[in-house]
């Protein structure tokens, strides 16, 4: 594995650059349980993902779109797995270049953002999303909506909503999962497919999901998500690369799950 | 360097009521590095790991990457250090072959993963001294 490099990689040649690892021992059971685990750099975005699934060939981004899902939720956490949902759908905008897109999503995750009541910091990112959509400018659009989901969360922790932060993170990965085994159905090829495997982040999540506060964790929609990423969590776990079928299953189980979260329902 | 970077670099600078000063340094030593790599087309994630690691110690921060994506792994350290490392683990704990770079209070890794799933970022001080980290990621 080689990196094509730039000038500053030529630079670095020059100060100090290698192959191989300096310490050839394994790590230890223990030091893996003990790893550092966080939202901020265990989970990664749906960029990251929907970056892996472009690679094989060319994804019909367009067609991944979903039609537009309700803005008027009361139950929090409805409210913050859908924002997570909606952060996804932006990146799939942004990947398929659709300008009038990203600005209606940013509006609706604006919406959803102030129903959270996250601060006015946030709020203020909608016209920056206006405007690098105006101006196609892609890959400002991609970094100011991971943006805009860290200062989501951020001001989540702020407020001590720190159990929802986990509910915007799962919306997003639980989304992305559903386009890229949607996708993988739609064309399979066992280069795509193998990005699906992420057993140990739905763990993590599913960790997370068990720490929320007792009553959060009985309310009926993080219950049920609860119990089906336990399903999930098989559906990501292969060795190396899913077939076809295990692929349709877990987009099957990925649509299920979503369809439950954007269901309009005002009972908590 | 993008500008997108100099604004990250701006806004660990600001955060300096949220984190230590050292490790707003540290961040910014990283933001630098990862910077770099942005010149070769690589997206910085937007978020990171900062904290001190004590003298004979090792932080291992887990990590989930996509089979497909290459990733460039960027740690900075204040105040700093004589020498320290950064490398790579696969989901068992097995040692990875990495591309690295070590230049005194900043350090990289390099990797293409081939199959998705979780990995281990392990930052080591060499010269045994404590210092504050800051851990960033950039992908493409």
């Amino acid at each position: 594995m080689v990196f094509r490099l730039g000038t500053f990689a030529i630079a670095l040649v020059a100060v100090s650059f290698c192959m191989g690892a300096t310490d050839s021992r394994s790590l230890t059971s223990d030091q893996l349980a003990k790893a550092i685990k966080s939202d901020t750099i265990t989970i990664p975005t749906p960029g990251e993902l929907f970056a892996a699934l472009e690679k094989p060939g060319k994804t019909d981004w367009s067609g991944q779109y979903r039609g537009p899902i309700p803005t008027t939720f009361s139950n929090r956490a409805q409210i913050a797995l859908n924002l997570g949902g909606l952060i996804a759908d932006g990146f799939i905008a942004v990947e398929a270049q659709d300008s009038q897109q990203v600005k209606n999503i940013g509006a609706d995750i604006l919406k959803l953002a102030k129903a959270l009541g996250v601060s006015e910091n946030v709020l203020g990112r909608g016209k920056s999303i206006n405007d690098f959509a105006e101006n196609n400018q892609w890959e400002a659009l991609q970094e100011e909506l991971e943006a805009t989901q860290n200062e989501v969360k951020s001001s989540m922790q702020s407020n001590q909503d720190q159990d929802y932060v986990i509910l915007v993170s799962l919306g997003g990965w639980i989304r992305g999962t559903q386009v890229v085994s949607g996708s993988v159905v739609t064309n399979y090829n066992d280069a795509s497919a193998k990005v699906l495997r992420q057993p140990a982040l739905v763990d993590y999540i599913q960790t997370k999901v068990k720490e929320m506060s007792p009553e959060l964790q009985k309310d009926g929609l993080v219950k049920s998500v609860s119990d089906q990423l336990a399903g999930i969590e098989k559906l990501v776990t292969f060795s190396g690369t899913p077939t076809a079928e295990e692929v349709k299953k877990l987009n099957e189980a990925v649509t299920k799950l979503m369809g439950e979260i954007q269901n309009k329902r005002d009972a908590k | 360097m993008k500008i997108s970077v100099c604004i990250l670099i701006a806004s660990a600078l600001l955060l300096r009521a949220a984190e230590t000063d050292s490790q707003v340094d540290a961040r910014k030593v990283a933001l630098d590095l990862a910077g770099a790599f942005s010149n070769d087309g690589f997206k910085l994630r937007d978020g990171h790991w900062s904290g001190p690691i004590k003298k004979g110690e090792q932080a291992l921060v887990a990590v989930n990457l996509y089979a497909g994506n290459q990733y460039w792994f960027s740690v900075g350290a204040s105040p700093t250090t004589k020498k320290f490392t950064v490398q790579l683990f696969d989901e068992s704990g097995k040692p990875l072959t990495a591309e690295s770079y070590e230049d005194e209070e900043k350090a990289a890794a390099g990797f293409a993963p081939t199959i998705s799933g979780q990995y281990f970022v392990a930052i080591t001080p060499a010269d045994g001294e404590a210092s504050t980290y800051c851990l960033v990621y950039s992908y493409k």
